[in-house]
């Protein structure tokens, strides 16, 4: 089995990753604007209800049964999904899905393909894979073409052209769809992609979209979008090839209820999504003729098995985690070196990477808990974030790294009193080459990653251990009233901190 | 009331004055205050870069040291919220069910600095007084892992002298994160920017937290960029007094 993430593989530490992002001021500026709207409208929305919390604990409830009963509920969907005249496919990973798609195209006589916005397909490089075999796939989402056409990659998982301004997306249509007097006016710009789309949608016999849940009661496929470009996807085209995680199956078709209120709130900061699309298998004369499902699992029976990490398989993909995590604001999600970026993404790639990829990203975190608290399923990242690191320390390491030894040389430290306060002892010794006029401001190995934007005050000439030994000593039995740094030094004086 | 102070390893090391403000908050208010110097750490620095297993002995240091404790005084809000997030789930995992019973009877006593005064102790005029102009930063552990929400603002309020503005995006990340910081250094320091820039529109003269790594963090870059604003833990705005500042008056 060869599991692959978009190119996850191959991407650089999110570290390294990052420099060039830090440098951009314009896509910092778009990212800033476009995740502040977003989250403006996400915390208008969310006010408005009254059992939020309690709808929250609903999604979660059931997609955590869903998960111990995963193999149970695939296979009842399977069937309703068979009874009701569609076909399941099964890839147990990004190859297979990709073999079993190509065939399908070919095997209905088809050179291109119309797509609805999918992140699985960019998990499984579908389009690449497609290209390969000389069979053109057309990306239809707004946000997507934008990408497609810009040769760039997806920035963010619900808005994936977050990181392009208007003038910048007016460059690439002027220029890829060849209309040089383009404005960067809106209107404009749906326009140019209208008259784009429509004949494609008109042309192109095959669809490909993904799936916002599966239903294991009836069967049925449920996608919810803004554009309605998704709509067209869906109801034109005579073959329609759905991809999606095995994560994506619910029990029963009410429980659809609690998503369609937390997932269009949380992602796009609205009540309802403009359109919800929700397709039983085929029907004579009514939409597709031919209707696939691929069932993917791609790495994610090997998070599933981790019971500390499962949690991961909860999430339905708003994107909300992203909006509101402080790493993500400054960088975006090209970042993170997969489809899946924020804080979803630093725990869903190296998971399904077995975690011999994209080890760095677990580290991408302040553990703010920001992500937790706004995450419609109750995912809780940080806890999963912290669990990960646990693994790259116990798998990937070598005794001998020298983050390690100096964690492993702390722990024996604070596990005595005495190294303890021999070791502050040393520490106020060892910096006197390191300090001026009570200041470090240039430390060496990886301590110096603090000084390079931060000062670090020199070690205090007594620890507080020392202070308070010494005022036992001195009088009585309380002591003698501990000293004070008064207002007016804390405000005035520059040499304390 | 009988407080054991739990200092936290860094304010012992490197911000003593913290420590020395939290005895004299509570001894002024008429409390026993008690320093048991067998304590170290607790844990959280290892536990959150993925050394768990080094953790593992700190936090059963932490509940030998204060099983019997009254009270324990934790000037720090992550330190509180790793023993709450992350103690009983560890004990649990060594299997020893006595350690796991300590741990889930020690925990209601354990109290942020804050939570002490204003829950536990039910105050939020301390009698301080603190003639400058200060912003309150909110650190993550304490509004999304404590849920103190605005227990450090209600105390502030209540200073005398204090000229208290809002720090702009409150409930945003300052980027400091523990080993994050020197781990992911660009993209700290990028937040941590972010943060400045909000803390220098305040116009206050003096940042505060419940936490003072955050505040080691913030000050830190403040410094560097010779900011001209001071850091002072929440303890040391709350400790002085109208008569502390005429005894440095008549000293000086």
């Amino acid at each position: 089995m060869t599991i692959r993430v978009s190119e996850a593989d191959r991407a650089p530490s999110f570290q390294k990753a990052a420099l060039p992002l830090l440098e951009d001021a314009q896509l910092r500026k778009n990212v800033r604007h476009a995740t502040d709207v977003i989250q403006r409208k996400r915390g208008i929305v969310v006010g408005e209800t009254s059992d939020w919390q309690d709808l929250r604990s609903a999604g979660s409830a059931i997609k955590t049964h869903t998960m111990r009963h995963l193999d149970h509920y695939l296979e009842q969907f399977e069937k309703a999904c068979t009874a009701a005249g569609g076909q399941v496919h099964w890839a147990s990973d990004a190859d297979e899905a990709n073999r079993i798609i190509v065939g399908l195209v070919r095997q209905y006589g088809g050179t291109e393909a119309i797509k609805i916005k999918t992140m699985t397909s960019e998990e499984i490089g579908l389009n690449e894979a497609l290209e390969r075999e000389g069979i053109r796939a057309w990306e239809t989402d707004l946000a997507e073409i934008i990408v497609q056409l810009g040769r760039d990659r997806s920035s963010h998982i619900v808005v994936p052209a977050l990181h392009k301004s208007r003038v910048q997306v007016r460059d690439i249509f002027r220029e890829r769809m060849n209309l040089p007097e383009l404005s960067d006016k809106p209107e404009e710009l749906t326009a140019a992609a209208r008259r784009y789309l429509r004949e494609k949608f008109l042309r192109v016999g095959i669809g490909i979209s993904g799936a916002n849940f599966l239903v294991a009661e009836t069967g049925s496929v449920c996608i919810v979008e803004s554009e309605g470009n998704g709509r067209m996807c869906l109801t034109l085209p005579r073959v329609l090839i759905s991809i999606a995680g095995i994560e994506k199956i619910i029990p029963r078709f009410q429980d659809i209820e609690v998503f369609l209120q937390t997932l269009p709130r949380s992602a796009t900061g609205e009540r309802m999504n403009p359109y919800n699309s929700l397709w039983t298998g085929v029907h004579a004369g009514d939409g597709p003729e031919h209707f696939h499902v691929v069932l993917l699992d791609n790495g994610r029976t090997g998070i599933l098995a981790d019971e500390e990490a499962r949690q991961t398989l909860n999430c339905i993909r708003c994107g909300a985690c992203l909006n509101t995590c402080p790493v993500y604001r400054q960088t975006s999600g090209l970042a993170y070196g997969s489809s899946y970026s924020g804080p979803i993404g630093a725990i869903v790639t190296p998971q399904l990477l077995q975690m011999q990829h994209g080890q760095s990203l677990p580290y991408a975190s302040s553990l703010c808990g920001a992500c937790y608290e706004v995450c419609p399923v109750k995912i809780n990242i940080p806890e999963v974030l912290i669990h990960l690191r646990g693994r790259v320390v116990r798998e990937q390491k070598s005794a001998l790294d020298p983050e390690a030894l100096a964690m492993k040389t702390a722990a024996a430290i604070f596990t005595s009193r005495a190294r303890f306060e021999a070791a502050q002892r040393l520490g106020r010794i060892a910096q006197w080459p390191l300090v001026t006029h009570g200041w470090m401001r240039n430390l060496p190995g990886m301590l110096g990653n603090w000084t390079r934007v931060r000062d670090l005050r020199a070690l205090p000439p007594q620890t507080f251990r020392e202070w308070w030994k010494q005022r036992g000593k001195s009088g009585t039995s309380a002591g003698p009233a501990a000293p004070l740094r008064s207002a007016r030094r804390i405000a005035e004086d520059p040499s304390h901190g | 009331m009988r407080i054991s102070l739990f200092i936290t390893c860094y304010n012992d090391t490197l911000f003593p004055a913290t420590g020395q403000a939290v005895v004299r908050l509570l001894e002024r208010l008429g409390h026993t205050v008690e320093f048991d110097a067998e304590q170290t750490c607790c844990g959280q620095m290892h536990y959150n870069t993925g050394y768990q297993r080094e953790a593992m002995p700190l936090m059963r240091r932490f509940v030998d040291i204060y099983k019997d404790a009254e009270a324990v005084c934790v000037p720090s809000s992550s330190c509180v919220a790793m023993m709450r997030d992350h103690y009983p789930k560890m004990a649990a995992e060594t299997g020893d069910a006595g350690l796991a019973r300590r741990v889930e009877e020690l925990l209601p006593r354990v109290y942020e600095l804050t939570e002490l005064l204003v829950h536990r102790l039910g105050m939020e005029d301390v009698g301080a007084y603190f003639p400058h102009r200060v912003t309150y930063h909110a650190s993550c552990h304490s509004q999304r892992s404590l849920h103190l929400g605005d227990l450090p603002l209600r105390l502030l309020r209540k200073v005398r002298g204090i000229d208290l503005v809002d720090l702009p995006n409150i409930d945003r990340c300052c980027g400091f994160g523990g080993t994050f910081a020197i781990k992911m250094g660009d993209v700290s320091a990028a937040m941590l920017g972010d943060k400045m820039k909000d803390v220098e529109n305040t116009g206050a003269e003096v940042v505060t937290a419940v936490d003072t790594s955050c505040l080691m963090h913030i000050f830190g870059g403040l410094h560097r960029a010779r900011a001209g604003v001071r850091m002072a833990h929440i303890a040391e705005i709350l400790a002085p007094t109208e008569s502390d500042a005429e005894a440095e008056e008549a000293g000086a």
